[in-house]
């Protein structure tokens, strides 16, 4: 069990979220970043859909009460266990009592905890993703105890995977046309693919909305299905980026779709980031 | 029947549209293929219906998109026999006090029709469901009368109530929990709409009707408390359509 000491900025338990349930009207949500989420896990040999801890920014501090083997990936925050500082995306075992703090964030927005055989916190349709209306609570907090089976195996050995920097400095977004990309302009077109964006104050797990407005007289859409990565055109021409806790369905044309890696590598960013849409052939 | 449109939508779904119209034939074409897919055997993750859509998302990516049309179209144009699903005719108890209609007034003066006649219009109507989006359990029904038509307020309200029953642009619905939203209000119900301790949230789906039935404010308390304690039987017929 972990008691939460510090519950940080916005900490939330994640796995790979809800399929199937879109009849209800409930969104998929599940990890930001499923390459850094699958990277804790795989090093600590859980199965892919096991449960995490998200952490954004950082700023968070939780004491075992168990022994067990924990590995953390994505964003750096500066973890520490005990104020020692410790390596990410490598296998760490952490005893009774010891207490896991997050510092300055150095990169990325995201990271991930996984612990051995992952966290068993409530199962609501398929999974323990938090989500508001469906899991008991959307986030974390102060002294919220969050169970896992205790792990004893300290003999297994170490292990640790050498990641890329450069995965958090990517700024190409690579995505396709999304269903009425063909609705724009030559102009728009041109437009969208040449200019930089910003990623603007206004994010979070449902969407990114961007800073710079592409004008357009598009007329809104009958209501039809988004997914993440779907980006949107509002008709005050802001565009908005769905994340994972985006709905079902939405009525603003759909002009692109990020491929799942640059959802991935897209979550990474903050506001104030820049990059630039690349459109892949299909 | 209408040409169907195929789309590529990323790397893992593919969007099927009808013609753009909010309509029974189109909405049961989009049922006629989801059942279809639903019932040959064919490897999908989910399907999620819109006003003209059907979108398909797969578990891996797809790899020939032309062909994965053609296994589709061909899907579509076998003649299989749907197992009749059967529809329900709910009927909603909404209050339209002036305390939980926040907008009736504005309504009222800006389309010209005294307040009881908005209820009236508006309870008077069998409304369809045609899926469910936006928020968990929230339906978009069809067959709001064009006299209710009102465009949403310029700004959202940061709260509204879950029952809330709302009218934006030519749709009406029910907030079924609390969220910020742009609909003007015009009443509430004491049913929930999405229940996540049940394991099937809601109790309407695609095809139903529902109807509102005007009550009082006393009732609606009533109501409420039977709803919390369990003990409410929804009322529902047998759809005919």
């Amino acid at each position: 069990m972990i008691r939460v000491l510090n519950a940080g900025f916005f900490t939330t338990i994640q796995d790979k979220g809800r399929v199937g349930f879109a009849k209800f009207g409930i969104p998929i949500s599940g990890v930001m970043d499923s390459y850094s989420a699958d990277l804790a896990n795989h090093i600590l040999n859980n199965s892919l859909d096991t449960a995490l801890l998200e952490i954004t920014f950082g700023g968070c501090s939780l004491q075992f009460i168990k022994n067990t083997m924990i590995c953390i990936s994505g964003a750096d925050f500066s973890p520490t266990v005990n104020q020692m500082k410790i390596p990410l995306n490598t296998r760490i075992f952490v005893h009774n009592n010891d207490v896991l703090s997050f510092g300055t964030r150095h990169f990325g927005a995201f990271c991930y905890l996984a612990v051995k055989g992952g966290f068993l916190t409530e199962i609501k349709f398929n999974s323990r993703s938090f989500f508001q209306n469906i899991t008991d609570d959307f986030m974390i907090r102060k002294e919220n105890l969050l169970p896992f089976l205790e792990f004893h195996d300290f003999k297994s050995s170490h292990a640790s995977v050498k990641t890329k920097k450069s995965y958090f400095k990517k700024t190409k977004i690579k995505c396709f046309k999304g269903p009425e990309f063909d609705l724009l302009t030559k102009n728009q077109q041109n437009l969208l693919l040449k200019n930089k964006f910003t990623i603007s104050k206004d994010m979070n797990r449902t969407g990114f909305h961007l800073v710079e407005i592409l004008e357009n007289n598009l007329s809104q859409i009958l209501t039809s299905a988004v997914l993440p990565g779907t980006v949107q055109l509002t008709p005050s021409g802001k565009l908005i980026v769905l994340m994972r806790d985006c709905q079902v369905t939405g009525g603003y044309p759909r002009i692109l779709q990020l491929t799942e890696k640059s959802i991935n590598i897209f979550s990474q960013k903050i506001a104030g980031d820049t990059f630039v849409f690349s459109i892949l052939k299909l | 029947m209408h040409q169907l449109q195929f789309k590529l939508f990323g790397e893992k779904a593919i969007l099927i549209e009808w013609f753009p119209e909010i309509s029974m034939s189109v909405l049961n074409g989009i049922l006629d293929f989801q059942s279809k897919i639903a019932t040959n055997n064919y490897p999908f993750l989910e399907t999620i219906i819109g006003y003209n859509s059907l979108t398909i998302l797969y578990s891996q990516k797809i790899v020939n998109y032309e062909n994965e049309v053609e296994i589709l179209k061909n899907i579509y144009k076998s003649d299989f026999q749907i197992p009749n699903k059967s529809n329900y005719f709910w009927e909603i108890p909404v209050c339209y006090d002036a305390e939980f209609g926040l907008d009736l007034k504005e309504i009222s003066i800006k389309n010209n029709l005294s307040i009881d006649k908005i209820v009236t219009i508006h309870s008077e109507t069998i409304y369809t469901v045609f899926f469910i989006g936006f928020l968990p359990g929230f339906l978009y029904l069809a067959g709001l009368n064009p006299q209710l038509f009102m465009d949403r307020k310029p700004n959202p309200r940061l709260k509204i109530d879950k029952g809330s029953v709302g009218i934006g642009g030519k749709q009406t619905g029910i907030y079924p929990l609390n969220s910020p939203g742009g609909w003007n209000i015009i009443g509430k119900t004491p049913l929930l709409f999405f229940d996540s301790e049940n394991e099937i949230p809601c109790f309407a789906t695609t095809k139903d009707q529902i109807k509102f039935i005007p009550i009082n404010i006393k009732e609606f308390y009533e109501i409420q408390e039977s709803v919390a304690n369990r003990s409410y039987h929804m009322i529902k017929k047998q759809s005919n359509d």
